[in-house]
């Protein structure tokens, strides 16, 4: 599949790339034209990171080559690749929080005097740059202060000032919400018109065809097709992604409302001081409660409260009836607490440690230091859940920190089930998975339920929510406002509860003049 | 009350002796800013200037710095601000002392140096109080060479901290004293950093090089320090120390009195810890008979052997804060 | 309540897996340093490997680097634990002379041996308490919290010894400094007795997977319910007891406690040895023997330089260099190398099957 594109600006050809024994991209041609914002689709660990640093040069090819307007080019590193017009953009801003936006922009090629930094010409041309993305804001402030949205579309325009050619966007809208995802969007649409080439890489399926021109779809290491968006829909990307045909079965019917076992779990006017209000809330055997709410809402709080990471200033907790203190997540998880943190990497994953460690390690801190689980144990533990979660990795003793965002995902979730709790809190427990792993983890959810366990699901993704709760709590700037059950759990009345009141998030989005 | 009987009867004791020296100083006040308390030998200098000072009935301001340059020069300018008579300095680095020093002048306060140089004009100070570190090893090496009198002699050296002055000097003298003759060689020569640990290391090392230490004939070491630990390495491979290898050193620490005693040591060059006493000497004859003394005072680098009532030496020695 | 269970073949480890690992174990960089390194001090000096039988110990230079490896290689077993967890101690070298310094002043006082070890190795957990306490409950950087000991520790044993040498003629310290147990340095016989019994300790209990797990993200092993405080508190204790136990051999070693000298930068040589020994200093993965080793390398070293006859200027110029070696060989830029060779003929033959 090595076939030319005679307009490409940006094109790879033939691409191996093998870590290991382990082939990570297997003959992977791509081109992207000037005036094109192009999709880059695949589950996760289907190469599409790694075809992206090779592009932007912070990977070397094993095999093939890339081809920048025609001329085959070597890119040493992400540097040498921006020189050449190549900039990134990463779901996580890569700035400076506590330094100014200005300097940001700026950073590392500031216009000097005599060695001395002109401030105010920087400053001036950072305003002039940010109003043709739409942003009218006061560049001297720290970039920390604004939201993410803006510190996105910071950090776009950093790269297209520094590159001008070729934009990366890597999951750009994963932490937006949808009015950011729009500003973003309008931005991303006047940099096409300029003529940048642009690949697009996200999850989000519907944004794909609302932006995109092209779609390319990469498997497993290799390239599967390149389609124009006008040629295909939703369910031959999917198909083309999978392999396979998957049935998105979302809206299961007669949820809500099912009859449910005895309380587990009892939070009574839980609260903390500028944190979350108190809050009381009863979870069930065999019941998931999910929460809804925009982003600061308090939802990550309420979990942080009931888990112990933060230390409650008022409330009780009861599990099975009796009074139980939780002052850390030690105790929590001795009472049968598991919590699957919404940032993995950061408060999940212990990159260096094995599949089968990341496994073990909760029950192996729940049994104490001197109580440890011998090795066949071990072996026999990350097994039966790997097997059972369909955990994908060559072996468990391999770090976890090579696995696909998803298997890291549902490892977490595995260290937990090995504990045999009573209670689970998830916190965005499918968010940057891709959407095989993210119908498991959908699908997990539902047979934990099943089998008696209580769980506490938070997630921005309204359909899923309703998918899996048998209630739906939401919250709203720090409170929660509602407690939906039986035919309330449906997203416009979810969406009512958000909106309950005129004080919309304005903070997010107050920035982002028209 | 039995202080001030016991210093009037220090100073009235002072002032008889000193009259015999047609000099006093008597009642004088005189600021000394010490390094601090880094070795053994430091603390037995400070108890010696104490001491010292307490014979002539000089009232002494005692400063310890602490290995640190600026609160030298703090207490220095205290001591200019008190208007004392004299500063004695033991400098902690040899740079950086110009400007202090130009005030003690300008308030016509003579400093005196002790133990080391400064990198200053000549004129800033009246005087220096120091041992010659190049002649301790040739001390060392005459009495080498006289003790084995001839005979081939294969010569182990345990040397200070690379690059120390001491290491230099003591090097050297002992090179240029044994140099001269074809009979003593130095086989081996390596850094014990002047301490015990390093010192029984670097000698275990050399035994086992030479054979099980039959190679060697004698072992000379920068400081006792090393010597002491030289003669446990020694030991341990089975030797006598002091007669299977000869073991001579410099300093005159209490240890290597006892280690003569023992037998165990042969000989060792006194640096001596009294640096005040040639001091007080030099500012006795400055302020009371405006002689200038020469620029640099030597002090005696005087050879203990078994011979001179080793016990009798440490006893001298134990209390002086070694 | 059942889990979801499959059928499981929690896939056993084949024997010959076990196998390849202790070979792929003796095949380290390290290792392989090691023994190039005894090779050069065998040129240097042919008898280097004799060892004889003398006064009922064995006695010869491959002994002396054993024994002199020893006060280094029990600070990195403490201080490999401490690194593991992502911090470090510079407090060690400190804690040696104050431990040293206690234990010889209450001989000299007229206590026992036995009260003075005792008392030596209390002071040790005390320091190293005071370390962890200063990283755990008010969160400083370990680097900091244990700078304030190592600058105050020096002068604590200063005090303690009056500033001189404490020397002293007890046997039983002397015997742990330069006696012998079944014809090996005691120094020795207590290094592998410490080697074992740690390696043991943090094997066998889960205390070496929750030490990793909180030096790789401490963040994520407080989500996972592990006790990171007590952790590092433990831990922080155990590398000041191993740094008395390294004071008493040190002290015993030249019957005397040199507060001014005792265990001076042997902490630099301690983390040296940990990190040679293949432990990061980003935390996580550790191996106890392995730094032993590392010591061992470091001494090996040592006494090369000592016995070749080199002039001392040289010292510190062919430590460095070959450490710098050491730590190329084994920096994932030579691992990337060798793996590349190693893998280079695979993907050659599948080119050449399609062509």
């Amino acid at each position: 599949m090595t076939a030319q594109d005679a307009e490409a600006l940006l094109e790879a050809r033939g691409i191996v790339k093998i870590f290991g024994q382990h082939r990570a991209l297997d003959d992977v041609s791509f081109a992207l034209r000037a005036g094109e914002v192009h999709a880059l689709l695949g589950e996760n660990g289907a190469g599409k990171s790694t075809l992206i640093k090779i592009l932007t040069g912070a990977y070397r090819p094993d095999g093939g080559e890339v081809r920048l307007q025609g001329a085959p080019v070597s890119f040493r590193d992400p540097l040498h690749a921006q020189s050449h017009g190549i900039g990134t953009v990463y779901q996580e801003v890569n700035l400076l929080p506590n330094r100014s936006v200005a300097e940001n922009l700026f950073l590392g090629h500031q216009p000097t005097r005599w060695g001395l930094v002109r401030r105010k010409e920087i400053e001036a041309r950072a305003r002039n740059i940010l109003v043709t993305y739409g942003l009218d804001i006061d560049v001297r402030e720290e970039l920390s202060s604004f939201s993410v949205a803006v510190q996105q579309i910071v950090a776009i325009a950093r790269a297209v000032e520094l590159s001008g050619k070729v934009l990366v966007l890597d999951e750009p809208t994963a932490s937006l919400d949808r009015n950011e995802v729009d500003r973003l969007f309008d931005v991303i649409r006047s940099l096409k018109a300029r003529g940048l080439g642009i690949i697009f890489i996200t999850h989000f399926l519907d944004q794909v065809f609302a932006l995109a021109d092209r779609v390319t779809i990469l498997r497993n290491g290799r390239k599967i097709a390149t389609h124009a968006l006008t040629e295909v829909n939703t369910t031959d990307v999917v198909r083309m992604m999978l392999g396979k045909d998957v049935a998105f079965d979302h809206h299961l019917t007669g949820l809500a409302g099912a009859t449910h076992g005895a309380p587990c779990v009892r939070f009574a006017g839980l609260g903390r001081k500028g944190s979350v209000a108190p809050f009381t809330l009863d979870v069930h055997e065999g019941e998931v409660v999910g929460v809804a709410g925009l982003l600061g809402s308090g939802r990550t709080e309420m979990a942080r409260l009931m888990f112990g990471i933060d230390l409650a200033d008022s409330g009780q907790i009861t599990v099975d009836g009796k009074p139980a203190t939780i002052r850390n997540p030690a105790q929590a998880v001795a009472a049968g607490f598991g919590f699957c943190p919404e940032d993995r990497k950061l408060d999940g994953i212990f990159g260096e440690l094995s599949v089968r460690e990341n496994i073990i390690i909760a029950l192996q801190a729940k049994l104490g230091w001197f109580r440890a689980l011998n090795r066949e144990d071990q072996i026999d533990l990350a097994g039966r859940y790997a097997d059972a979660l369909d955990i994908r990795a060559a072996n468990h003793d391999m770090p976890v920190k090579l696995l696909s965002g998803g298997n890291q995902q549902k490892v977490i979730l595995a260290r937990w089930l090995a504990i045999d709790p009573s209670f689970l809190i998830l916190d965005e427990p499918t968010r940057g998975i891709d959407v095989g792993a993210h119908a498991e983890i959908v699908r997990t959810i539902n047979r934990l339920r099943e089998e008696g366990l209580g769980l506490f699901v938070i997630s921005s993704e309204l359909d899923e929510v309703v998918a899996y709760s048998n209630r739906v709590v939401v919250m709203r700037d720090r409170q929660m406002v509602a407690e939906l059950t039986g035919a309330d759990v449906a997203p416009d009345r979810i969406v009512q509860a958000i909106a309950g009141t005129p004080v919309l998030p304005v903070s997010a989005v107050a920035e982002v003049a028209p | 009350m039995a202080i001030i009987t016991k210093l009037a009867l220090g100073a009235g004791l002072a002032a008889l002796l000193s009259t015999a020296a047609h000099a006093d100083l008597t009642g004088k006040v005189i600021g000394f800013s010490q390094i601090g308390s880094e070795s053994g030998w430091r603390a037995a200098e400070t108890s010696v200037t104490k001491s010292e000072a307490e014979k002539r009935g000089i009232d002494l301001k005692f400063a310890d710095a602490q290995q640190k340059q600026e609160n030298q020069i703090k207490a220095i300018r205290g001591f200019i601000a008190q208007g004392v008579d004299a500063i004695l300095v033991a400098p902690v680095v040899s740079t950086g002392w110009d400007e202090v020093l130009g005030e003690a002048k300008e308030a016509n306060i003579p400093v005196v140096l002790l133990d080391r140089g400064v990198d200053a004009s000549a004129d800033l100070y009246l005087t220096g109080v120091a041992s010659d570190q190049v002649k301790e090893g040739a001390v060392a090496g005459k009495w080498l060479i006289d003790t084995v009198a001839g005979k081939d002699c294969s010569v182990v050296e345990l040397e200070g901290t690379v690059g120390s002055s001491p290491a230099i000097n003591r090097k050297k003298g002992f090179d240029d004293a044994v140099g001269a003759t074809a009979n003593i060689k130095v086989i081996r020569s390596q850094t014990g950093d002047f301490t015990r640990a390093k010192g029984k290391e670097v000698m275990e090392g050399f035994l086992k090089a030479e054979g099980g230490g039959k190679g060697i004939c004698a072992v000379y070491a920068h400081n006792d320090d090393m010597a002491v630990g030289a003669i446990q390495a020694i030991k341990d491979a089975g030797l006598k120390p002091g007669s299977d290898i000869l073991v001579v050193s410099i300093d005159g620490v209490p240890d290597i009195f006892s280690a003569m005693v023992a037998g165990e040591a042969n000989a060792t060059v006194e640096l001596t810890p009294n640096m005040a006493g040639p001091a007080f000497d030099a500012l006795d004859a400055y302020l009371n008979g405006g002689t200038a003394p020469e620029k640099a005072i030597i002090t005696e680098s005087k050879l203990f052997t078994q011979a001179d009532d080793p016990q009798g030496e440490y006893d001298r020695r134990k209390g002086l804060g070694y | 309540m059942t889990r979801p269970t499959a059928q499981i073949h929690p896939a056993p480890q084949p024997p010959a897996l076990r196998h390849r690992s202790v070979t792929a174990a003796l095949l380290r960089p390290q290792f392989l340093a090691l023994l190039v390194l005894l090779a050069i001090n065998w040129l240097l000096f042919p008898g280097f490997f004799t060892t004889t039988w003398q006064d009922g110990r064995l006695f010869g230079s491959l002994i002396d680097v054993l024994n002199r490896g020893t006060p280094v290689a029990i600070l990195a077993i403490g201080m490999t634990a401490v690194i593991a967890t992502k911090g470090v101690d510079l407090s060690v070298g400190a804690v040696m002379a104050i431990a040293g310094a206690t234990a010889a002043v209450m001989v000299t006082g007229g206590h026992s041996a036995v009260l003075a070890v005792a008392a030596a190795l209390a002071t040790g957990l005390l320091c190293g308490l005071w370390n962890g306490l200063l990283v755990t409950t008010l969160s400083i950087q370990p680097i900091i919290a244990t700078l304030v000991l190592m600058v105050a520790g020096r002068g604590l044993a200063q005090l303690i010894t009056e500033g001189s040498i404490v020397t002293f003629t007890d046997p039983v310290l002397i015997f742990i400094g330069t006696g012998a147990v079944a014809g090996l340095p005691t120094p020795v016989v207590v290094l592998i007795a410490l080697t074992i019994l740690t390696t043991l300790a943090v094997r066998r209990t889960a205390l070496g997977l929750l030490i990793e797990a909180v030096g790789i993200n401490r963040s994520a092993a407080r989500f996972a319910g592990i006790k990171a405080s007590a952790l590092l508190l433990v831990v922080y204790a155990f590398a000041g007891l191993c740094a008395a136990l390294a004071g008493l051999i040190v002290a015993g070693d030249i019957r005397g406690a040199d507060a001014n000298n005792a265990g001076l930068w042997l902490e630099l040589d301690a983390i040296l040895a940990v990190v040679v020994g293949g432990t990061s200093l980003l935390g996580g993965r550790f191996s106890i023997p392995m730094s032993v080793v590392g010591a061992m390398i470091i001494q090996a070293m040592n006494t090369g330089i000592l016995i070749s006859g080199f002039s001392p200027q040289f010292n510190l110029v062919v430590k460095s260099a070959v450490i710098i070696l050491i730590l190329v060989l084994q920096s994932p830029f030579a691992a990337n190398l060798l793996q590349r060779r190693h893998l280079k003929a695979p993907p050659k033959a599948q080119e050449g099957d399609r062509a």
